[in-house]
């Protein structure tokens, strides 16, 4: 084991990491670890664009750009948040563009932008064009743009190190953090990381589900490793389905393709999504989308031999606007199926794509033990937290503004409060709970495998959880993941070496999906109505009486060790809006 | 049911369906872990797949059900992240962005790490040497004054000039198929030369002189032989010899 001592240490090294990186380098003596290389991370995996109110282009201003974001957000936003977030969008966006980011340019030279779901001009008039974007790229150069200046700044990463633990020590009656916990895959060799402040920017959690847009990597660590240490989650029953992922495989195609014209029909050759959303059509918000694709699914309507898709139909544009404007959405259609998108319509369904909870934080990023208390020295930011700036659903586009803005200011409030604070002693045995982990994992003898129960997991949350649940379903898949939880504890791998042991890895991992979809699955339980990303078919309707509240989700360990979820609530923080009616 | 249950990856194609016919495939995977034995080996693996599954779905069908020990990396599985670069067949590809039907699957695949960087262990080099040459040419926009209060401006042609290196991934697909890397370890290789090529041809950028004198070098751009396999490897489609060919001619007319 070895120990290191940082005033500031940053778990990830996503877009949420790398922002938050540059700014802590800055003011304090800061390490970023990462079980990825920094430019393997999903933000590059992103296509749309990133929202701010420039107005570039047209007529328009942060406030309207508030209000789309709690609208979309089905009124679960927390109101002084999303202010915040649509304020700094500006500065967000120009910061890149400083530090080189290739931004799409108007014929004045300008930053471009462009329409996406859910923005609109003076609250729900037109669609506006606010998305500043790079082609269809616009992750990967955030993701490129960042990492450069990090260079730059002379950042110092732990490439390929697991954060597996999150220490925390009661001082004077106050949980602080003290540091982290990680495995060097390279060598197997444990390290304590020592730290004033620490953020976590190790981003989301997609694969609990089967299909998903979510890389391979996106297993909660994060969150999983906080929960286990008492810290809450918020809002964990809300996921984002994006309506066009690639048949079977998951792969997103933008909601670009629809605005470029994209027409999304059943096997009839229907038009399905006039008679859904007359007005929208095929661009109606992504959780409407999404459920008419599984109602014509489930109705008998779907595509190919088991009706289980629908087609994406781009056929009827021309294939330069295709060529200039979706290059790389149609490549993916000829690579991973063959399909020529000039001629052949795509087989798409709904993918798992974001996850709106996460570690609760304030606008600064300030990790909260409880509706109100501060951990001292605990951050998070970007996909893994939950400020909320994004309530019951995500805006297209809101997400990499998000990472930006609040992956800045945890990294200017972590760095500062390191610069006041004194180091918290460490636990004794810091590596206890790692070590013991790692050696049971490698050492058992146990007769279960970690690929079989991993899917058996992915099966039940696409059939329980994802678009449409019921209290049925819902309990279907808490009775599975309690069967698929205890038959963990009797899981062994193959590999029981120490270089490079990623069958180790990825059964820790799977340790971390398994807790994570269990609190997932409780919170959609307790949230008796219909909001967002979160649809009942036994409670359709939205209920502002009872459930206007985040959930908070504890874990409670018993004298047994037996451990259960406490679910509590949160009030939202309302400004200025009054909740309404959400049309399109 | 809630929603339909979907992909049924252990079940076999239903009568009729033609679409999905399963076959049997040999992937022959170049083995090598120095905690168990210092040689590298050829192993064999016989599984059933359908062929319009990637690469990397034969791979991780070994590792999840046949032997869980093999190791490789990989994080986004479609061509985007860089991580899984490797030797298939014996050339360098993304093994998320190859379709085993594309590749002869009547014969068995060869799957190896890319060359000219240390095999750490089965399909893992060592992507320090890599990443060092790409921050050795200051990767970073350079500029100097003041800072503009809104964004720099630049027009639609300027922004095109330098659109095809902003695609890298830095996936090493082209250094590790160059055979002037794999002679000598310490030329930068066409990846640093792409993403040098990125900001010298960014008209926003002030350091263009510095980063040619640092390829000016002489294990810089005039190592360059020509030889197209990294523009025959790049996933991302980039002209990666043409980029060379321009900082090369940047060099002689100091003209970018
Ligand atoms: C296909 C796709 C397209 C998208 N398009 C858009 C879009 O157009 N606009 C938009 O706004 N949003 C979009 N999103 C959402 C957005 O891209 C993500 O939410 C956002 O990029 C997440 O960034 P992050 O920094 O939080 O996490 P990530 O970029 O996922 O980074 C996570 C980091 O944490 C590290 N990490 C994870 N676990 C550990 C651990 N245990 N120890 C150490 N390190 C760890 C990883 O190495 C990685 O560096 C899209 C998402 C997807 C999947
Ligand atoms: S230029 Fe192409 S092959 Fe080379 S590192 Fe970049 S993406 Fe990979
Ligand atoms: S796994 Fe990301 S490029 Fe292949």
């Amino acid at each position: 084991m070895k120990i290191h001592k940082y005033d500031t240490v940053i778990v990830g090294a996503g877009g949420a990491g790398m922002r938050a990186a540059i700014e802590a380098t800055k003011r304090s003596r800061t390490a970023v670890l990462t079980k990825l290389y920094p430019t393997r991370s999903h933000t590059g995996a992103a296509q749309g664009g990133m929202a701010a109110a420039l107005a570039n282009v047209e007529e328009d201003n942060w406030e309207w750009h508030t209000f789309d974001t709690i609208k979309g957000g089905d009124y679960l936003v927390d109101q002084d948040a999303a202010e915040i977030l649509a304020k700094e969008a500006i500065d967000a966006v120009l910061d890149l563009e400083k530090m080189g980011l290739p931004f799409n340019r108007t014929p004045d030279g300008t930053i471009d932008q462009r329409r996406f779901g859910g923005h609109s001009r003076n609250h729900g008039e037109a669609p506006v064009r606010r998305s500043c974007y790079a082609a269809d790229r616009t992750g990967h150069m955030i993701l490129q743009t960042l990492y450069q200046n990090c260079v730059k700044e002379g950042v110092e990463f732990f490439n390929e190190f697991y954060v597996l633990d999150q220490l925390i020590v009661e001082e004077n009656g106050v949980k602080k953090s003290a540091g982290v916990v990680a495995y060097e895959l390279a060598t197997g060799e444990i390290h304590v990381f020592q730290a004033k402040a620490v953020i976590y920017a190790s981003g989301g959690t997609g694969k609990f589900f089967k299909v998903t847009s979510n890389a391979h990597t996106l297993t909660g660590d994060g969150q999983a490793a906080c929960y286990r240490r008492g810290i809450p989650l918020e809002d964990m029953e809300f996921f984002q389905f994006h309506p066009t992922g690639i048949w079977r495989m998951g792969i997103l195609l933008t909601e670009g393709a629809r605005g470029e014209g994209g027409i999304l029909r059943n096997k009839d050759g229907e038009r399905f999504m006039e008679k859904y959303a007359p007005v929208m059509k095929d661009l109606a918000s992504r959780d409407v989308v999404s459920r008419s694709i599984y109602t014509e699914i489930r109705e008998g309507r779907g595509c190919g031999p088991e009706g289980d898709h629908v087609y994406l139909d781009l056929t009827h544009l021309p294939p330069e606007q295709l060529d200039a404007k979706l290059p790389d959405i149609t490549e993916f259609a000829r690579t991973y199926l063959g399909i020529e998108p000039y001629t052949d319509p795509i087989p798409i369904q709904p993918t798992a794509h974001y996850a709106m909870g996460g570690i609760p934080t304030n606008v600064e990023g300030e990790v909260l033990a409880d509706n109100t208390t501060v951990v001292p020295g605990l951050y998070a930011a970007g996909e893994v937290a939950c400020v909320s700036v994004h309530g019951a659903n995500r805006l297209g586009t809101n997400s990499l503004l998000d990472i930006n803005v609040f992956g800045r200011r945890a990294g200017i409030a972590a760095a500062e409060y390191s610069a006041k604070a004194d180091f918290v002693e460490l636990p004794e045995n810091p590596a206890g709970l790692v070590a013991s982990l790692v050696e049971q994992l490698r050492d058992s003898q146990g007769t279960e495998r970690v690929s079989d129960i991993r899917r058996e997991l992915q099966e039940t949350m696409d059939a329980n959880v994802m678009v449409f649940r019921t209290e049925q379903t819902i309990k279907t898949a808490v009775e599975k993941i309690g069967e698929l939880r205890a038959r963990y504890k009797n899981v062994s791998v193959q590999d029981k070496g120490k270089r490079f042991n990623t069958d180790l890895l990825e059964a820790i991992e799977l340790g971390n999906l398994l807790d994570l979809a269990e609190v997932m699955a409780v919170s959609a339980l307790a949230r008796k109505e219909s909001r967002g990303g979160h649809y009942r078919e036994d409670f359709p309707n939205r209920d502002d009486v009872n459930f206007m509240r985040h959930t908070m989700a504890y874990r409670e360990v018993a004298d047994d060790g037996k451990d259960s979820i406490r679910l509590d609530y949160k009030p939202v923080v309302q400004t200025r809006y009054q909740p309404m009616e959400r049309k399109y | 049911m809630a929603t339909p249950t979907l992909d049924k990856e252990d079940a076999k194609p239903e009568a009729g369906f033609a679409d999905t016919p399963y076959i049997t495939v040999t992937f022959r995977i170049r083995r090598f872990n120095p905690e168990v034995s210092a040689d590298a080996t050829w192993e064999d693996f016989q599984f059933e797949i359908d062929p319009k599954e990637r690469v990397l779905d034969g791979l991780h069908k070994i590792k999840w059900d046949l032997d869980g020990s093999l190791t490789f990396r990989r994080s986004c599985a479609h061509g985007i992240c860089g991580s899984d670069a490797m030797r298939i067949n014996g050339k360098n590809r993304l093994a998320c962005k190859t379709l085993i039907k594309d590749i002869n699957p009547a014969k068995p695949i060869t799957v190896e790490p890319i060359k000219g960087l240390t095999v750490l262990k089965d399909l893992v080099v060592d992507m320090d040497p890599f990443f060092q040459a790409y921050r050795d040419v200051m990767p970073f926009l350079v500029t100097t004054g003041n800072e503009p209060t809104r964004e720099r401006l630049q027009s639609a042609e300027d922004r095109e000039r330098f659109d095809d290196t902003t695609k890298c991934i830095l996936c090493a697909a082209c250094t590790s198929s160059c055979p002037v890397f794999w002679n000598d370890g310490q030329y930068f290789g066409p990846a640093a030369i792409v993403n040098a090529h990125r900001f010298i041809f960014d008209s926003r950028d002030e350091a263009g002189e510095q980063r040619l004198e640092i390829l000016n070098d002489k294990d810089g751009v005039w190592r360059c032989r020509t030889t197209f396999n990294c523009t025959d490897a790049c996933p991302r489609g980039i002209e990666v010899t043409k980029a060379i060919q321009e900082v090369k001619r940047a060099l002689i007319t100091r003209r970018f």
